[in-house]
């Protein structure tokens, strides 16, 4: 029998541990969750370790001696090994825990950026950046007078691979871009990328917000220098999230905030920085979100990321198809096999905010605006898009009901 | 909820009387919805006494707010600007005639934020304009 094959997946089992799968919308409807790449649901074990934690655990980590404070710590702790296994970093100490994607892309550009780039230097994103990847580069912009540079996005919803080794010739010392996008769903060539730019002798960030959820993703054989991604769209909790860094370069890095925790020594006038991961993690941190976040990994491991990237492939070339059907309807980004579970779309003279409120009627849960992708939108013309995305919970009967509530909003505006 | 698309907000969205601009002006505005980039322009003609004379309304966004913007144009119309500066949050909810939740208020409110914005000489369409 092969190790993998699509549509292992016991879809029945896999929605009952999400309790919310469960629950009706105003109009009596069961709710129709289609906005997971905004954040995904959370299965009973995450909420029950949290819960738990609450319970039985509680404490402030690393400094208290008694029970519950070693506890606390080897909770939180043994979270930070397994998310380290979980994307194959080389040790636990390189996994940073943040707030979340935002939070870690920001960290490299307050610590590695500041002690690194100075006026002239080159920066280079994509065009399909969401905006955590593009304003923390305008701050640094006025503030240094860096010089940023885009990769552009083809019609079809690719990077162009040819205009960004133009750009490398420029020497960059940068090069952040998303591994997935969050509207097109575009899977972007991450290897090659950073090849490219280790090439040009620039380093890399990677915005993992989208693909650690819905991917394999190996960061040592990425060979990625930073990898960015958050908890709550992984089955995890809100308000955690982790910067992966290269030891090395960590090591390099000045603290970012300052406070408890962080140091080895302080005195009145003076301090010396804690080591890795320490560092990095000024004050008391988001304890039950880290056991959480080390729930969540241990449920995506169990299931299997492979099966879960089979299944989403599924259920999006099913909704591509379907969508596809419905006159009116203009999708943007690449095939399926391109892409994650994203499809973004506008309707023919429906905004919308009113392609969104209408499904709601139904139960049906789409977002619906720029995704905070607002130079994307710019980009193909258009103020804003309908989102449908698609987590390992997410059925082709779901994605029936979409269809058909679209049908509606053609009747409510035709 | 089937309220929200009232038969009156779709007429007004698909057939408003007040969109386009106005050249001359006397007072032109506009506006974002940060949310979800809708954009709201208001152009107003405005006699020797302040009263409005003209309103009209450009730009792009969901039914709602398109619907408020016609509506609120046709309200102030003949109206005293000193008026116009007391308008409020209930004001937009009374003349669409639905109550809203705090996402979609914000497309209903765009309008007269950019209104009162325009009237008051502000650079920015804050919400504390109409609370």
């Amino acid at each position: 029998m092969p190790a993998y094959f699509p549509m292992t997946l016991n879809i029945e089992k896999i929605r009952n541990d999400f309790p919310i799968l469960e629950r009706e919308t105003a109009n009596g409807r069961r709710v129709i969750y289609l906005d997971s790449t905004a954040t995904s649901q959370k299965p009973v074990q995450v909420i029950e370790a949290m819960n738990d934690y609450y319970r039985r655990s509680n404490a402030n980590i690393h400094r208290g001696v008694h029970t519950l404070a070693e506890e606390a710590t080897s909770l939180y702790e043994g979270a930070r090994e397994r998310i380290a296994k979980f994307i194959n970093a080389s040790s636990s100490r390189e996994i940073i825990y943040t707030r979340n994607t935002t939070e870690s892309i920001n960290l490299v550009a307050y610590s590695w950026a500041r002690a690194n780039l100075k006026a002239g230097d080159l920066v280079i994103l994509t065009e399909m950046e969401h905006h955590s990847n593009l304003v923390p580069w305008h701050m640094l912009q006025a503030e240094r007078g860096i010089e940023l540079e885009f990769i552009p996005v083809t019609e079809d919803g690719l990077l162009d691979l040819e205009a960004f080794k133009a750009l490398l010739n420029r020497t960059p010392k940068l090069v952040s871009f998303t591994h997935m996008s969050n509207v097109l769903g575009t899977i972007n060539p991450a290897g090659e990328i950073i090849k490219l730019a280790h090439a040009a002798g620039a380093l890399t960030l990677v915005d993992g917000a989208q693909s650690v959820p819905h991917l394999t993703v190996d960061v040592q054989a990425l060979d990625a220098d930073f990898y960015a991604f958050s908890a709550h769209k992984m089955c995890g909790p809100t308000g955690i999230g982790v910067l992966y860094g290269k030891t090395s370069l960590l090591e390099a890095m000045p603290p970012f905030l300052g406070g408890g925790d962080m140091i080895k020594e302080v005195k009145l006038r003076s301090f010396r920085p804690n080591t890795l991961p320490h560092k990095f993690e000024a004050g008391t941190p988001a304890i039950a979100e880290a056991v959480g976040f080390g729930a969540a990994v241990d449920y995506l491991t169990q299931i299997g990321m492979d099966d879960i990237a089979a299944h989403e492939h599924e259920i999006t070339e099913y909704a591509l198809e379907r969508l596809e059907e419905v006159p009116g309807v203009k999708l943007f980004g690449p095939p399926a096999e391109k892409k994650g579970g994203v499809a973004a779309f506008t309707l023919e003279g429906v905004h919308p905010h009113d392609v969104a409120q209408i499904l709601d009627q139904d139960g049906i849960a789409v977002r619906a605006g720029h995704h905070c992708a607002q130079p994307l939108h710019e980009k193909f013309g258009i103020p804003a898009t309908s989102r449908a995305s698609f987590y390992l919970y997410s059925t082709k009967e779901e994605v029936d009901l979409l269809v058909q509530g679209l049908y509606k909003v053609k009747e409510m505006f035709g | 909820m089937d309220d929200l698309y009232r038969e009156v907000i779709i007429e007004h969205y698909k057939n408003p009387s007040y969109r386009g601009k106005l050249d001359p002006h006397d007072i032109s505005f506009a506006d974002n919805n940060p949310l979800c980039g809708d954009h709201i322009q208001i152009d107003l003609r405005v006699d020797g006494n302040g009263i409005v004379t003209e309103a009209m309304f450009s730009g792009h966004g969901c039914a709602i707010s398109q619907a408020s913007a016609d509506l609120l144009m046709e309200s102030i119309i003949g109206k005293p600007l000193e008026d116009v500066k007391k308008l409020n949050k209930q004001d937009i909810l009374d003349l669409l005639g639905i109550d809203l939740g705090p996402v979609r208020l914000k497309c209903a409110l765009l309008s007269l934020k950019v209104l009162k914005a325009g009237v008051y000489g502000l650079g920015e369409a804050s919400d504390s304009l109409v609370e």
